[in-house]
């Protein structure tokens, strides 16, 4: 029961998204722009971009996360849905699962678009590391989406909400974004997984609790 | 999810002593009494802004009471907010509806919310019975906000609820719209359910009203058997009303 | 009450500055910019507990839904956020003739910066919700996310300085303290707390007044 309510909401926003493509195509739009950015901001040095870039990979995914996140809620805004989700019989949590799986998922699909962007436009070999980093990204995406969408529930009713969003969130990323940049570099320099066990370990448990914090006060979130 | 369906004998679909309901230095309603039985149709006046939808919201259980107490269709409003849920049905301001998703689709979506057989067979007969069946496969976007109300409806009553909230739900409709919805009240009331209709307006509402409630100053300021009344005394003691109200 | 708080932190407060000044030696290396850590420690010992209480009241909050337990993490949460401020204002004072630089990315400081962050954002967030019940389910979310989030940030940046390069040296904490020393600093402790009371006592006073002028 608890599973298929969150499947339905998944679904939903999928389906949604696939229609409007609202969000992915300015973040695709955004990425790329991103890239630009970094360019012109580090210069052409092959250097002193090589060592910056597991920093800038993870700040494109948390700024592109800022953007894409803080969005979720907006659709249930729309001929008051959302009131229509706090009157349905029975666990909330299950809707801010299905939340957070779509999240997830958009994020994970930008994620890969920038760093295949990275990889052409910088020349960088990703290839080989393509098998730890994806661990490391899925891991990291997790945190981001699990704190950003129980925040971006919060933020879309309150004033100024681009404002708070990130204001809230940004803190609270502080240690993902800190193991997850650590645990890029070593995977980029070739190092195997074991390597940053720790940073991974960190990360997971960061990612269980965070999970765990959501799922027990999204209901006193979505309440009228 | 487990759900109790044998309620503590409903004696009442609303019952309610005392509610208050303020939002910050305003208070909204005051002191609100009202019951409401099996097998009722309620139409309850008030001029805008006199706490009908706050009232409605607060039965729905989307809004707490600031103080007060009742049941409604049975169950505890402090407490048993999810069984309340369960039976309750809200036609509100907004429709609930996903412009993005087809008819069929938003239907599919709240009735596996709400934990109700998804199958296409019976999507199909709740579409039907709002007349949306031709459209089903059509975008929500393409609708007229009379066809989304309908769709509101299909959704209120695949879960097949034992009271009936609505909030203007005239308003925006042809002369075939309103007629319809009054149909929908009148089948609902057959089968032993119980409505509350909330309108500023007085045209329709009051045929199919086996009582009427006027809502002013934050309190029931008159609840009377609709036989009891002609039209134009009850003119004259809702513009008293809302005079005072304001 | 309060006025009784307010005596007794002022009481504290000059003992403590005595101790501080007086009964405690010079540091031996560091000479008398150690002295400040009689104010640096008390500090971050003081906003952490009341960030415990922010997270007890907005548990509290949740539970019981009774506005009492949100004035309670609300007032803890501002009070938390001063002291966090002081104890990085103070370190910096002290990190200048001691590091040669006002700031440097040692990891308590570094956790202390976040910890400052995220409760700045606990009371902006606080101070943009518009109806008073959903701002403080609102911010008792937050308050529970940035109270669990508090040991997650300590390791990260714990192992962030730590893995590449050796601990930064000279924290005042780390070396065996002259008995004297400490008890200079936990009368200066005692003395943070009081006014920690008073504040919050102070604090919880214009909440509750607050509170039933909105009612």
């Amino acid at each position: 029961m608890f599973a298929r309510r969150a499947w339905i909401v998944l679904w939903k926003d999928l389906l949604t998204e696939r229609r409007s493509k609202e969000s992915l195509n300015a973040l695709f739009f955004f990425a790329f722009l991103l890239l630009l950015l970094f360019e012109f901001a580090l210069g052409p040095d092959r250097e002193r971009l090589a060592a910056a870039l597991p920093g800038l990979l993870w700040l494109g995914f948390v700024l592109a996360g800022l953007l894409g996140l803080g969005r979720t809620f907006l659709v249930e805004r729309e001929n008051d849905c959302w009131e229509g989700l706090v009157l349905t019989p029975g666990d909330k949590s299950a809707i801010y699962l299905g939340k957070l799986a779509g999240n997830f998922l958009l994020m994970l699909i930008v994620e890969v678009v920038l760093l295949a962007l990275f990889g052409i436009f910088y020349n960088v070999d990703l290839w080989s590391a393509l098998a730890p980093l994806s661990v490391v990204m899925i891991l990291g995406t997790a945190g981001l989406a699990a704190v950003g969408t129980l925040f971006a529930a919060m933020t879309a009713r309150v004033r100024a909400r681009e404002l708070l969003f990130p204001l809230l969130l940004l803190p609270v990323q502080v240690p993902v974004l800190l193991a997850t940049v650590k645990a890029t570099e070593a995977v980029l320099q070739g190092l195997p997984l074991a390597e940053v066990g720790q940073w991974l370990k960190l990360v997971a448990a960061a990612d269980i609790i965070y999970l765990v914090v959501g799922l027990l006060t999204f209901e006193f979130i979505l309440e009228a | 999810m487990t759900r109790d369906l044998s309620p503590p004998a409903p004696q009442h679909a609303v019952d309610i002593q005392g509610v208050r309901k303020a939002f910050g230095p305003n208070t909204v309603l005051d002191r609100v009494d009202l019951r409401v039985d099996a097998g009722e149709v309620l139409a309850l006046l008030g001029a805008n802004g006199s706490g009908k939808t706050t009232l409605l919201k607060i039965l729905a259980t989307l809004l707490r009471p600031s103080a007060g107490r009742g049941r409604v269709a049975g169950f505890d409003l402090a407490k048993d907010v999810e069984s309340i849920r369960a039976r309750v049905g809200l036609l509100a301001h907004g429709s609930y509806v996903y412009e993005d998703l087809t008819a069929a689709e938003n239907l599919r979506f709240w009735a596996t919310m709400a934990g109700l057989p998804a199958d296409q067979a019976s999507l199909q007969s709740a579409l039907r019975a709002v007349e949306l069946d031709q459209v089903a496969g059509e975008r929500a976007r393409t609708f007229s906000s009379g066809m989304k109300r309908r769709l509101a409806l299909a959704r209120i009553l695949l879960g097949a609820p034992r009271l009936l909230l609505l909030d203007e739900p005239y308003a925006g409709l042809d002369q075939k719209g309103k007629k319809w919805i009054e149909e929908v009240m009148l089948d609902f009331k057959g089968k032993g359910g119980a409505v509350i209709v909330a309108t500023h307006s007085f045209g329709r509402g009051l045929s199919v009203a086996d009582r009427v409630a006027i809502l002013s100053g934050g309190r029931i300021a008159l609840d009377r058997a609709r036989a009891s009344l002609d039209l134009e005394e009850l003119h004259r003691l809702y513009a008293l009303s809302t005079e005072n109200g304001a | 009450m309060t006025r009784w708080l307010g005596w007794l932190a002022a009481l504290g407060l000059l003992a403590g500055l005595a101790m501080g000044f007086g009964y405690a030696p010079k540091d031996a290396v560091q000479g008398n910019v150690q002295r400040i850590m009689y104010l640096h420690v008390p500090s971050i010992l003081t906003a952490y507990v009341a960030f415990a209480l922010v997270l007890a009241g907005s548990l509290g909050f949740l539970f019981t839904r009774r506005l009492a337990w949100d004035r309670l993490a609300h007032a803890a949460g501002e009070i938390g956020v001063v002291f966090t401020a002081l104890t990085l204002v103070s370190g910096s004072i002290w990190g200048k003739p001691t590091w040669g630089t006002w700031w440097t990315w040692d990891a308590r400081l570094t956790s202390t910066a976040i910890l400052f962050v995220v409760y700045v954002g606990y009371l902006l967030l606080r101070s943009m919700a518009e109806e008073r019940d959903r701002g403080a389910r609102y911010a008792a979310v937050v308050g529970i996310m940035g109270a669990v989030n508090i040991p997650i940030v300590h390791f990260s940046v714990l192992w962030w300085r730590t893995l590449h390069q050796p601990p930064t040296i000279l924290s005042p904490e780390r070396a065996p303290m002259a008995p004297a020393m400490l008890r200079a600093l936990l009368v200066n402790v005692v003395a943070l707390l009081l006014v920690f009371l008073y504040l919050l006592s102070k604090r919880l006073t214009v909440r509750r007044l607050e509170d039933e002028l909105r009612a």
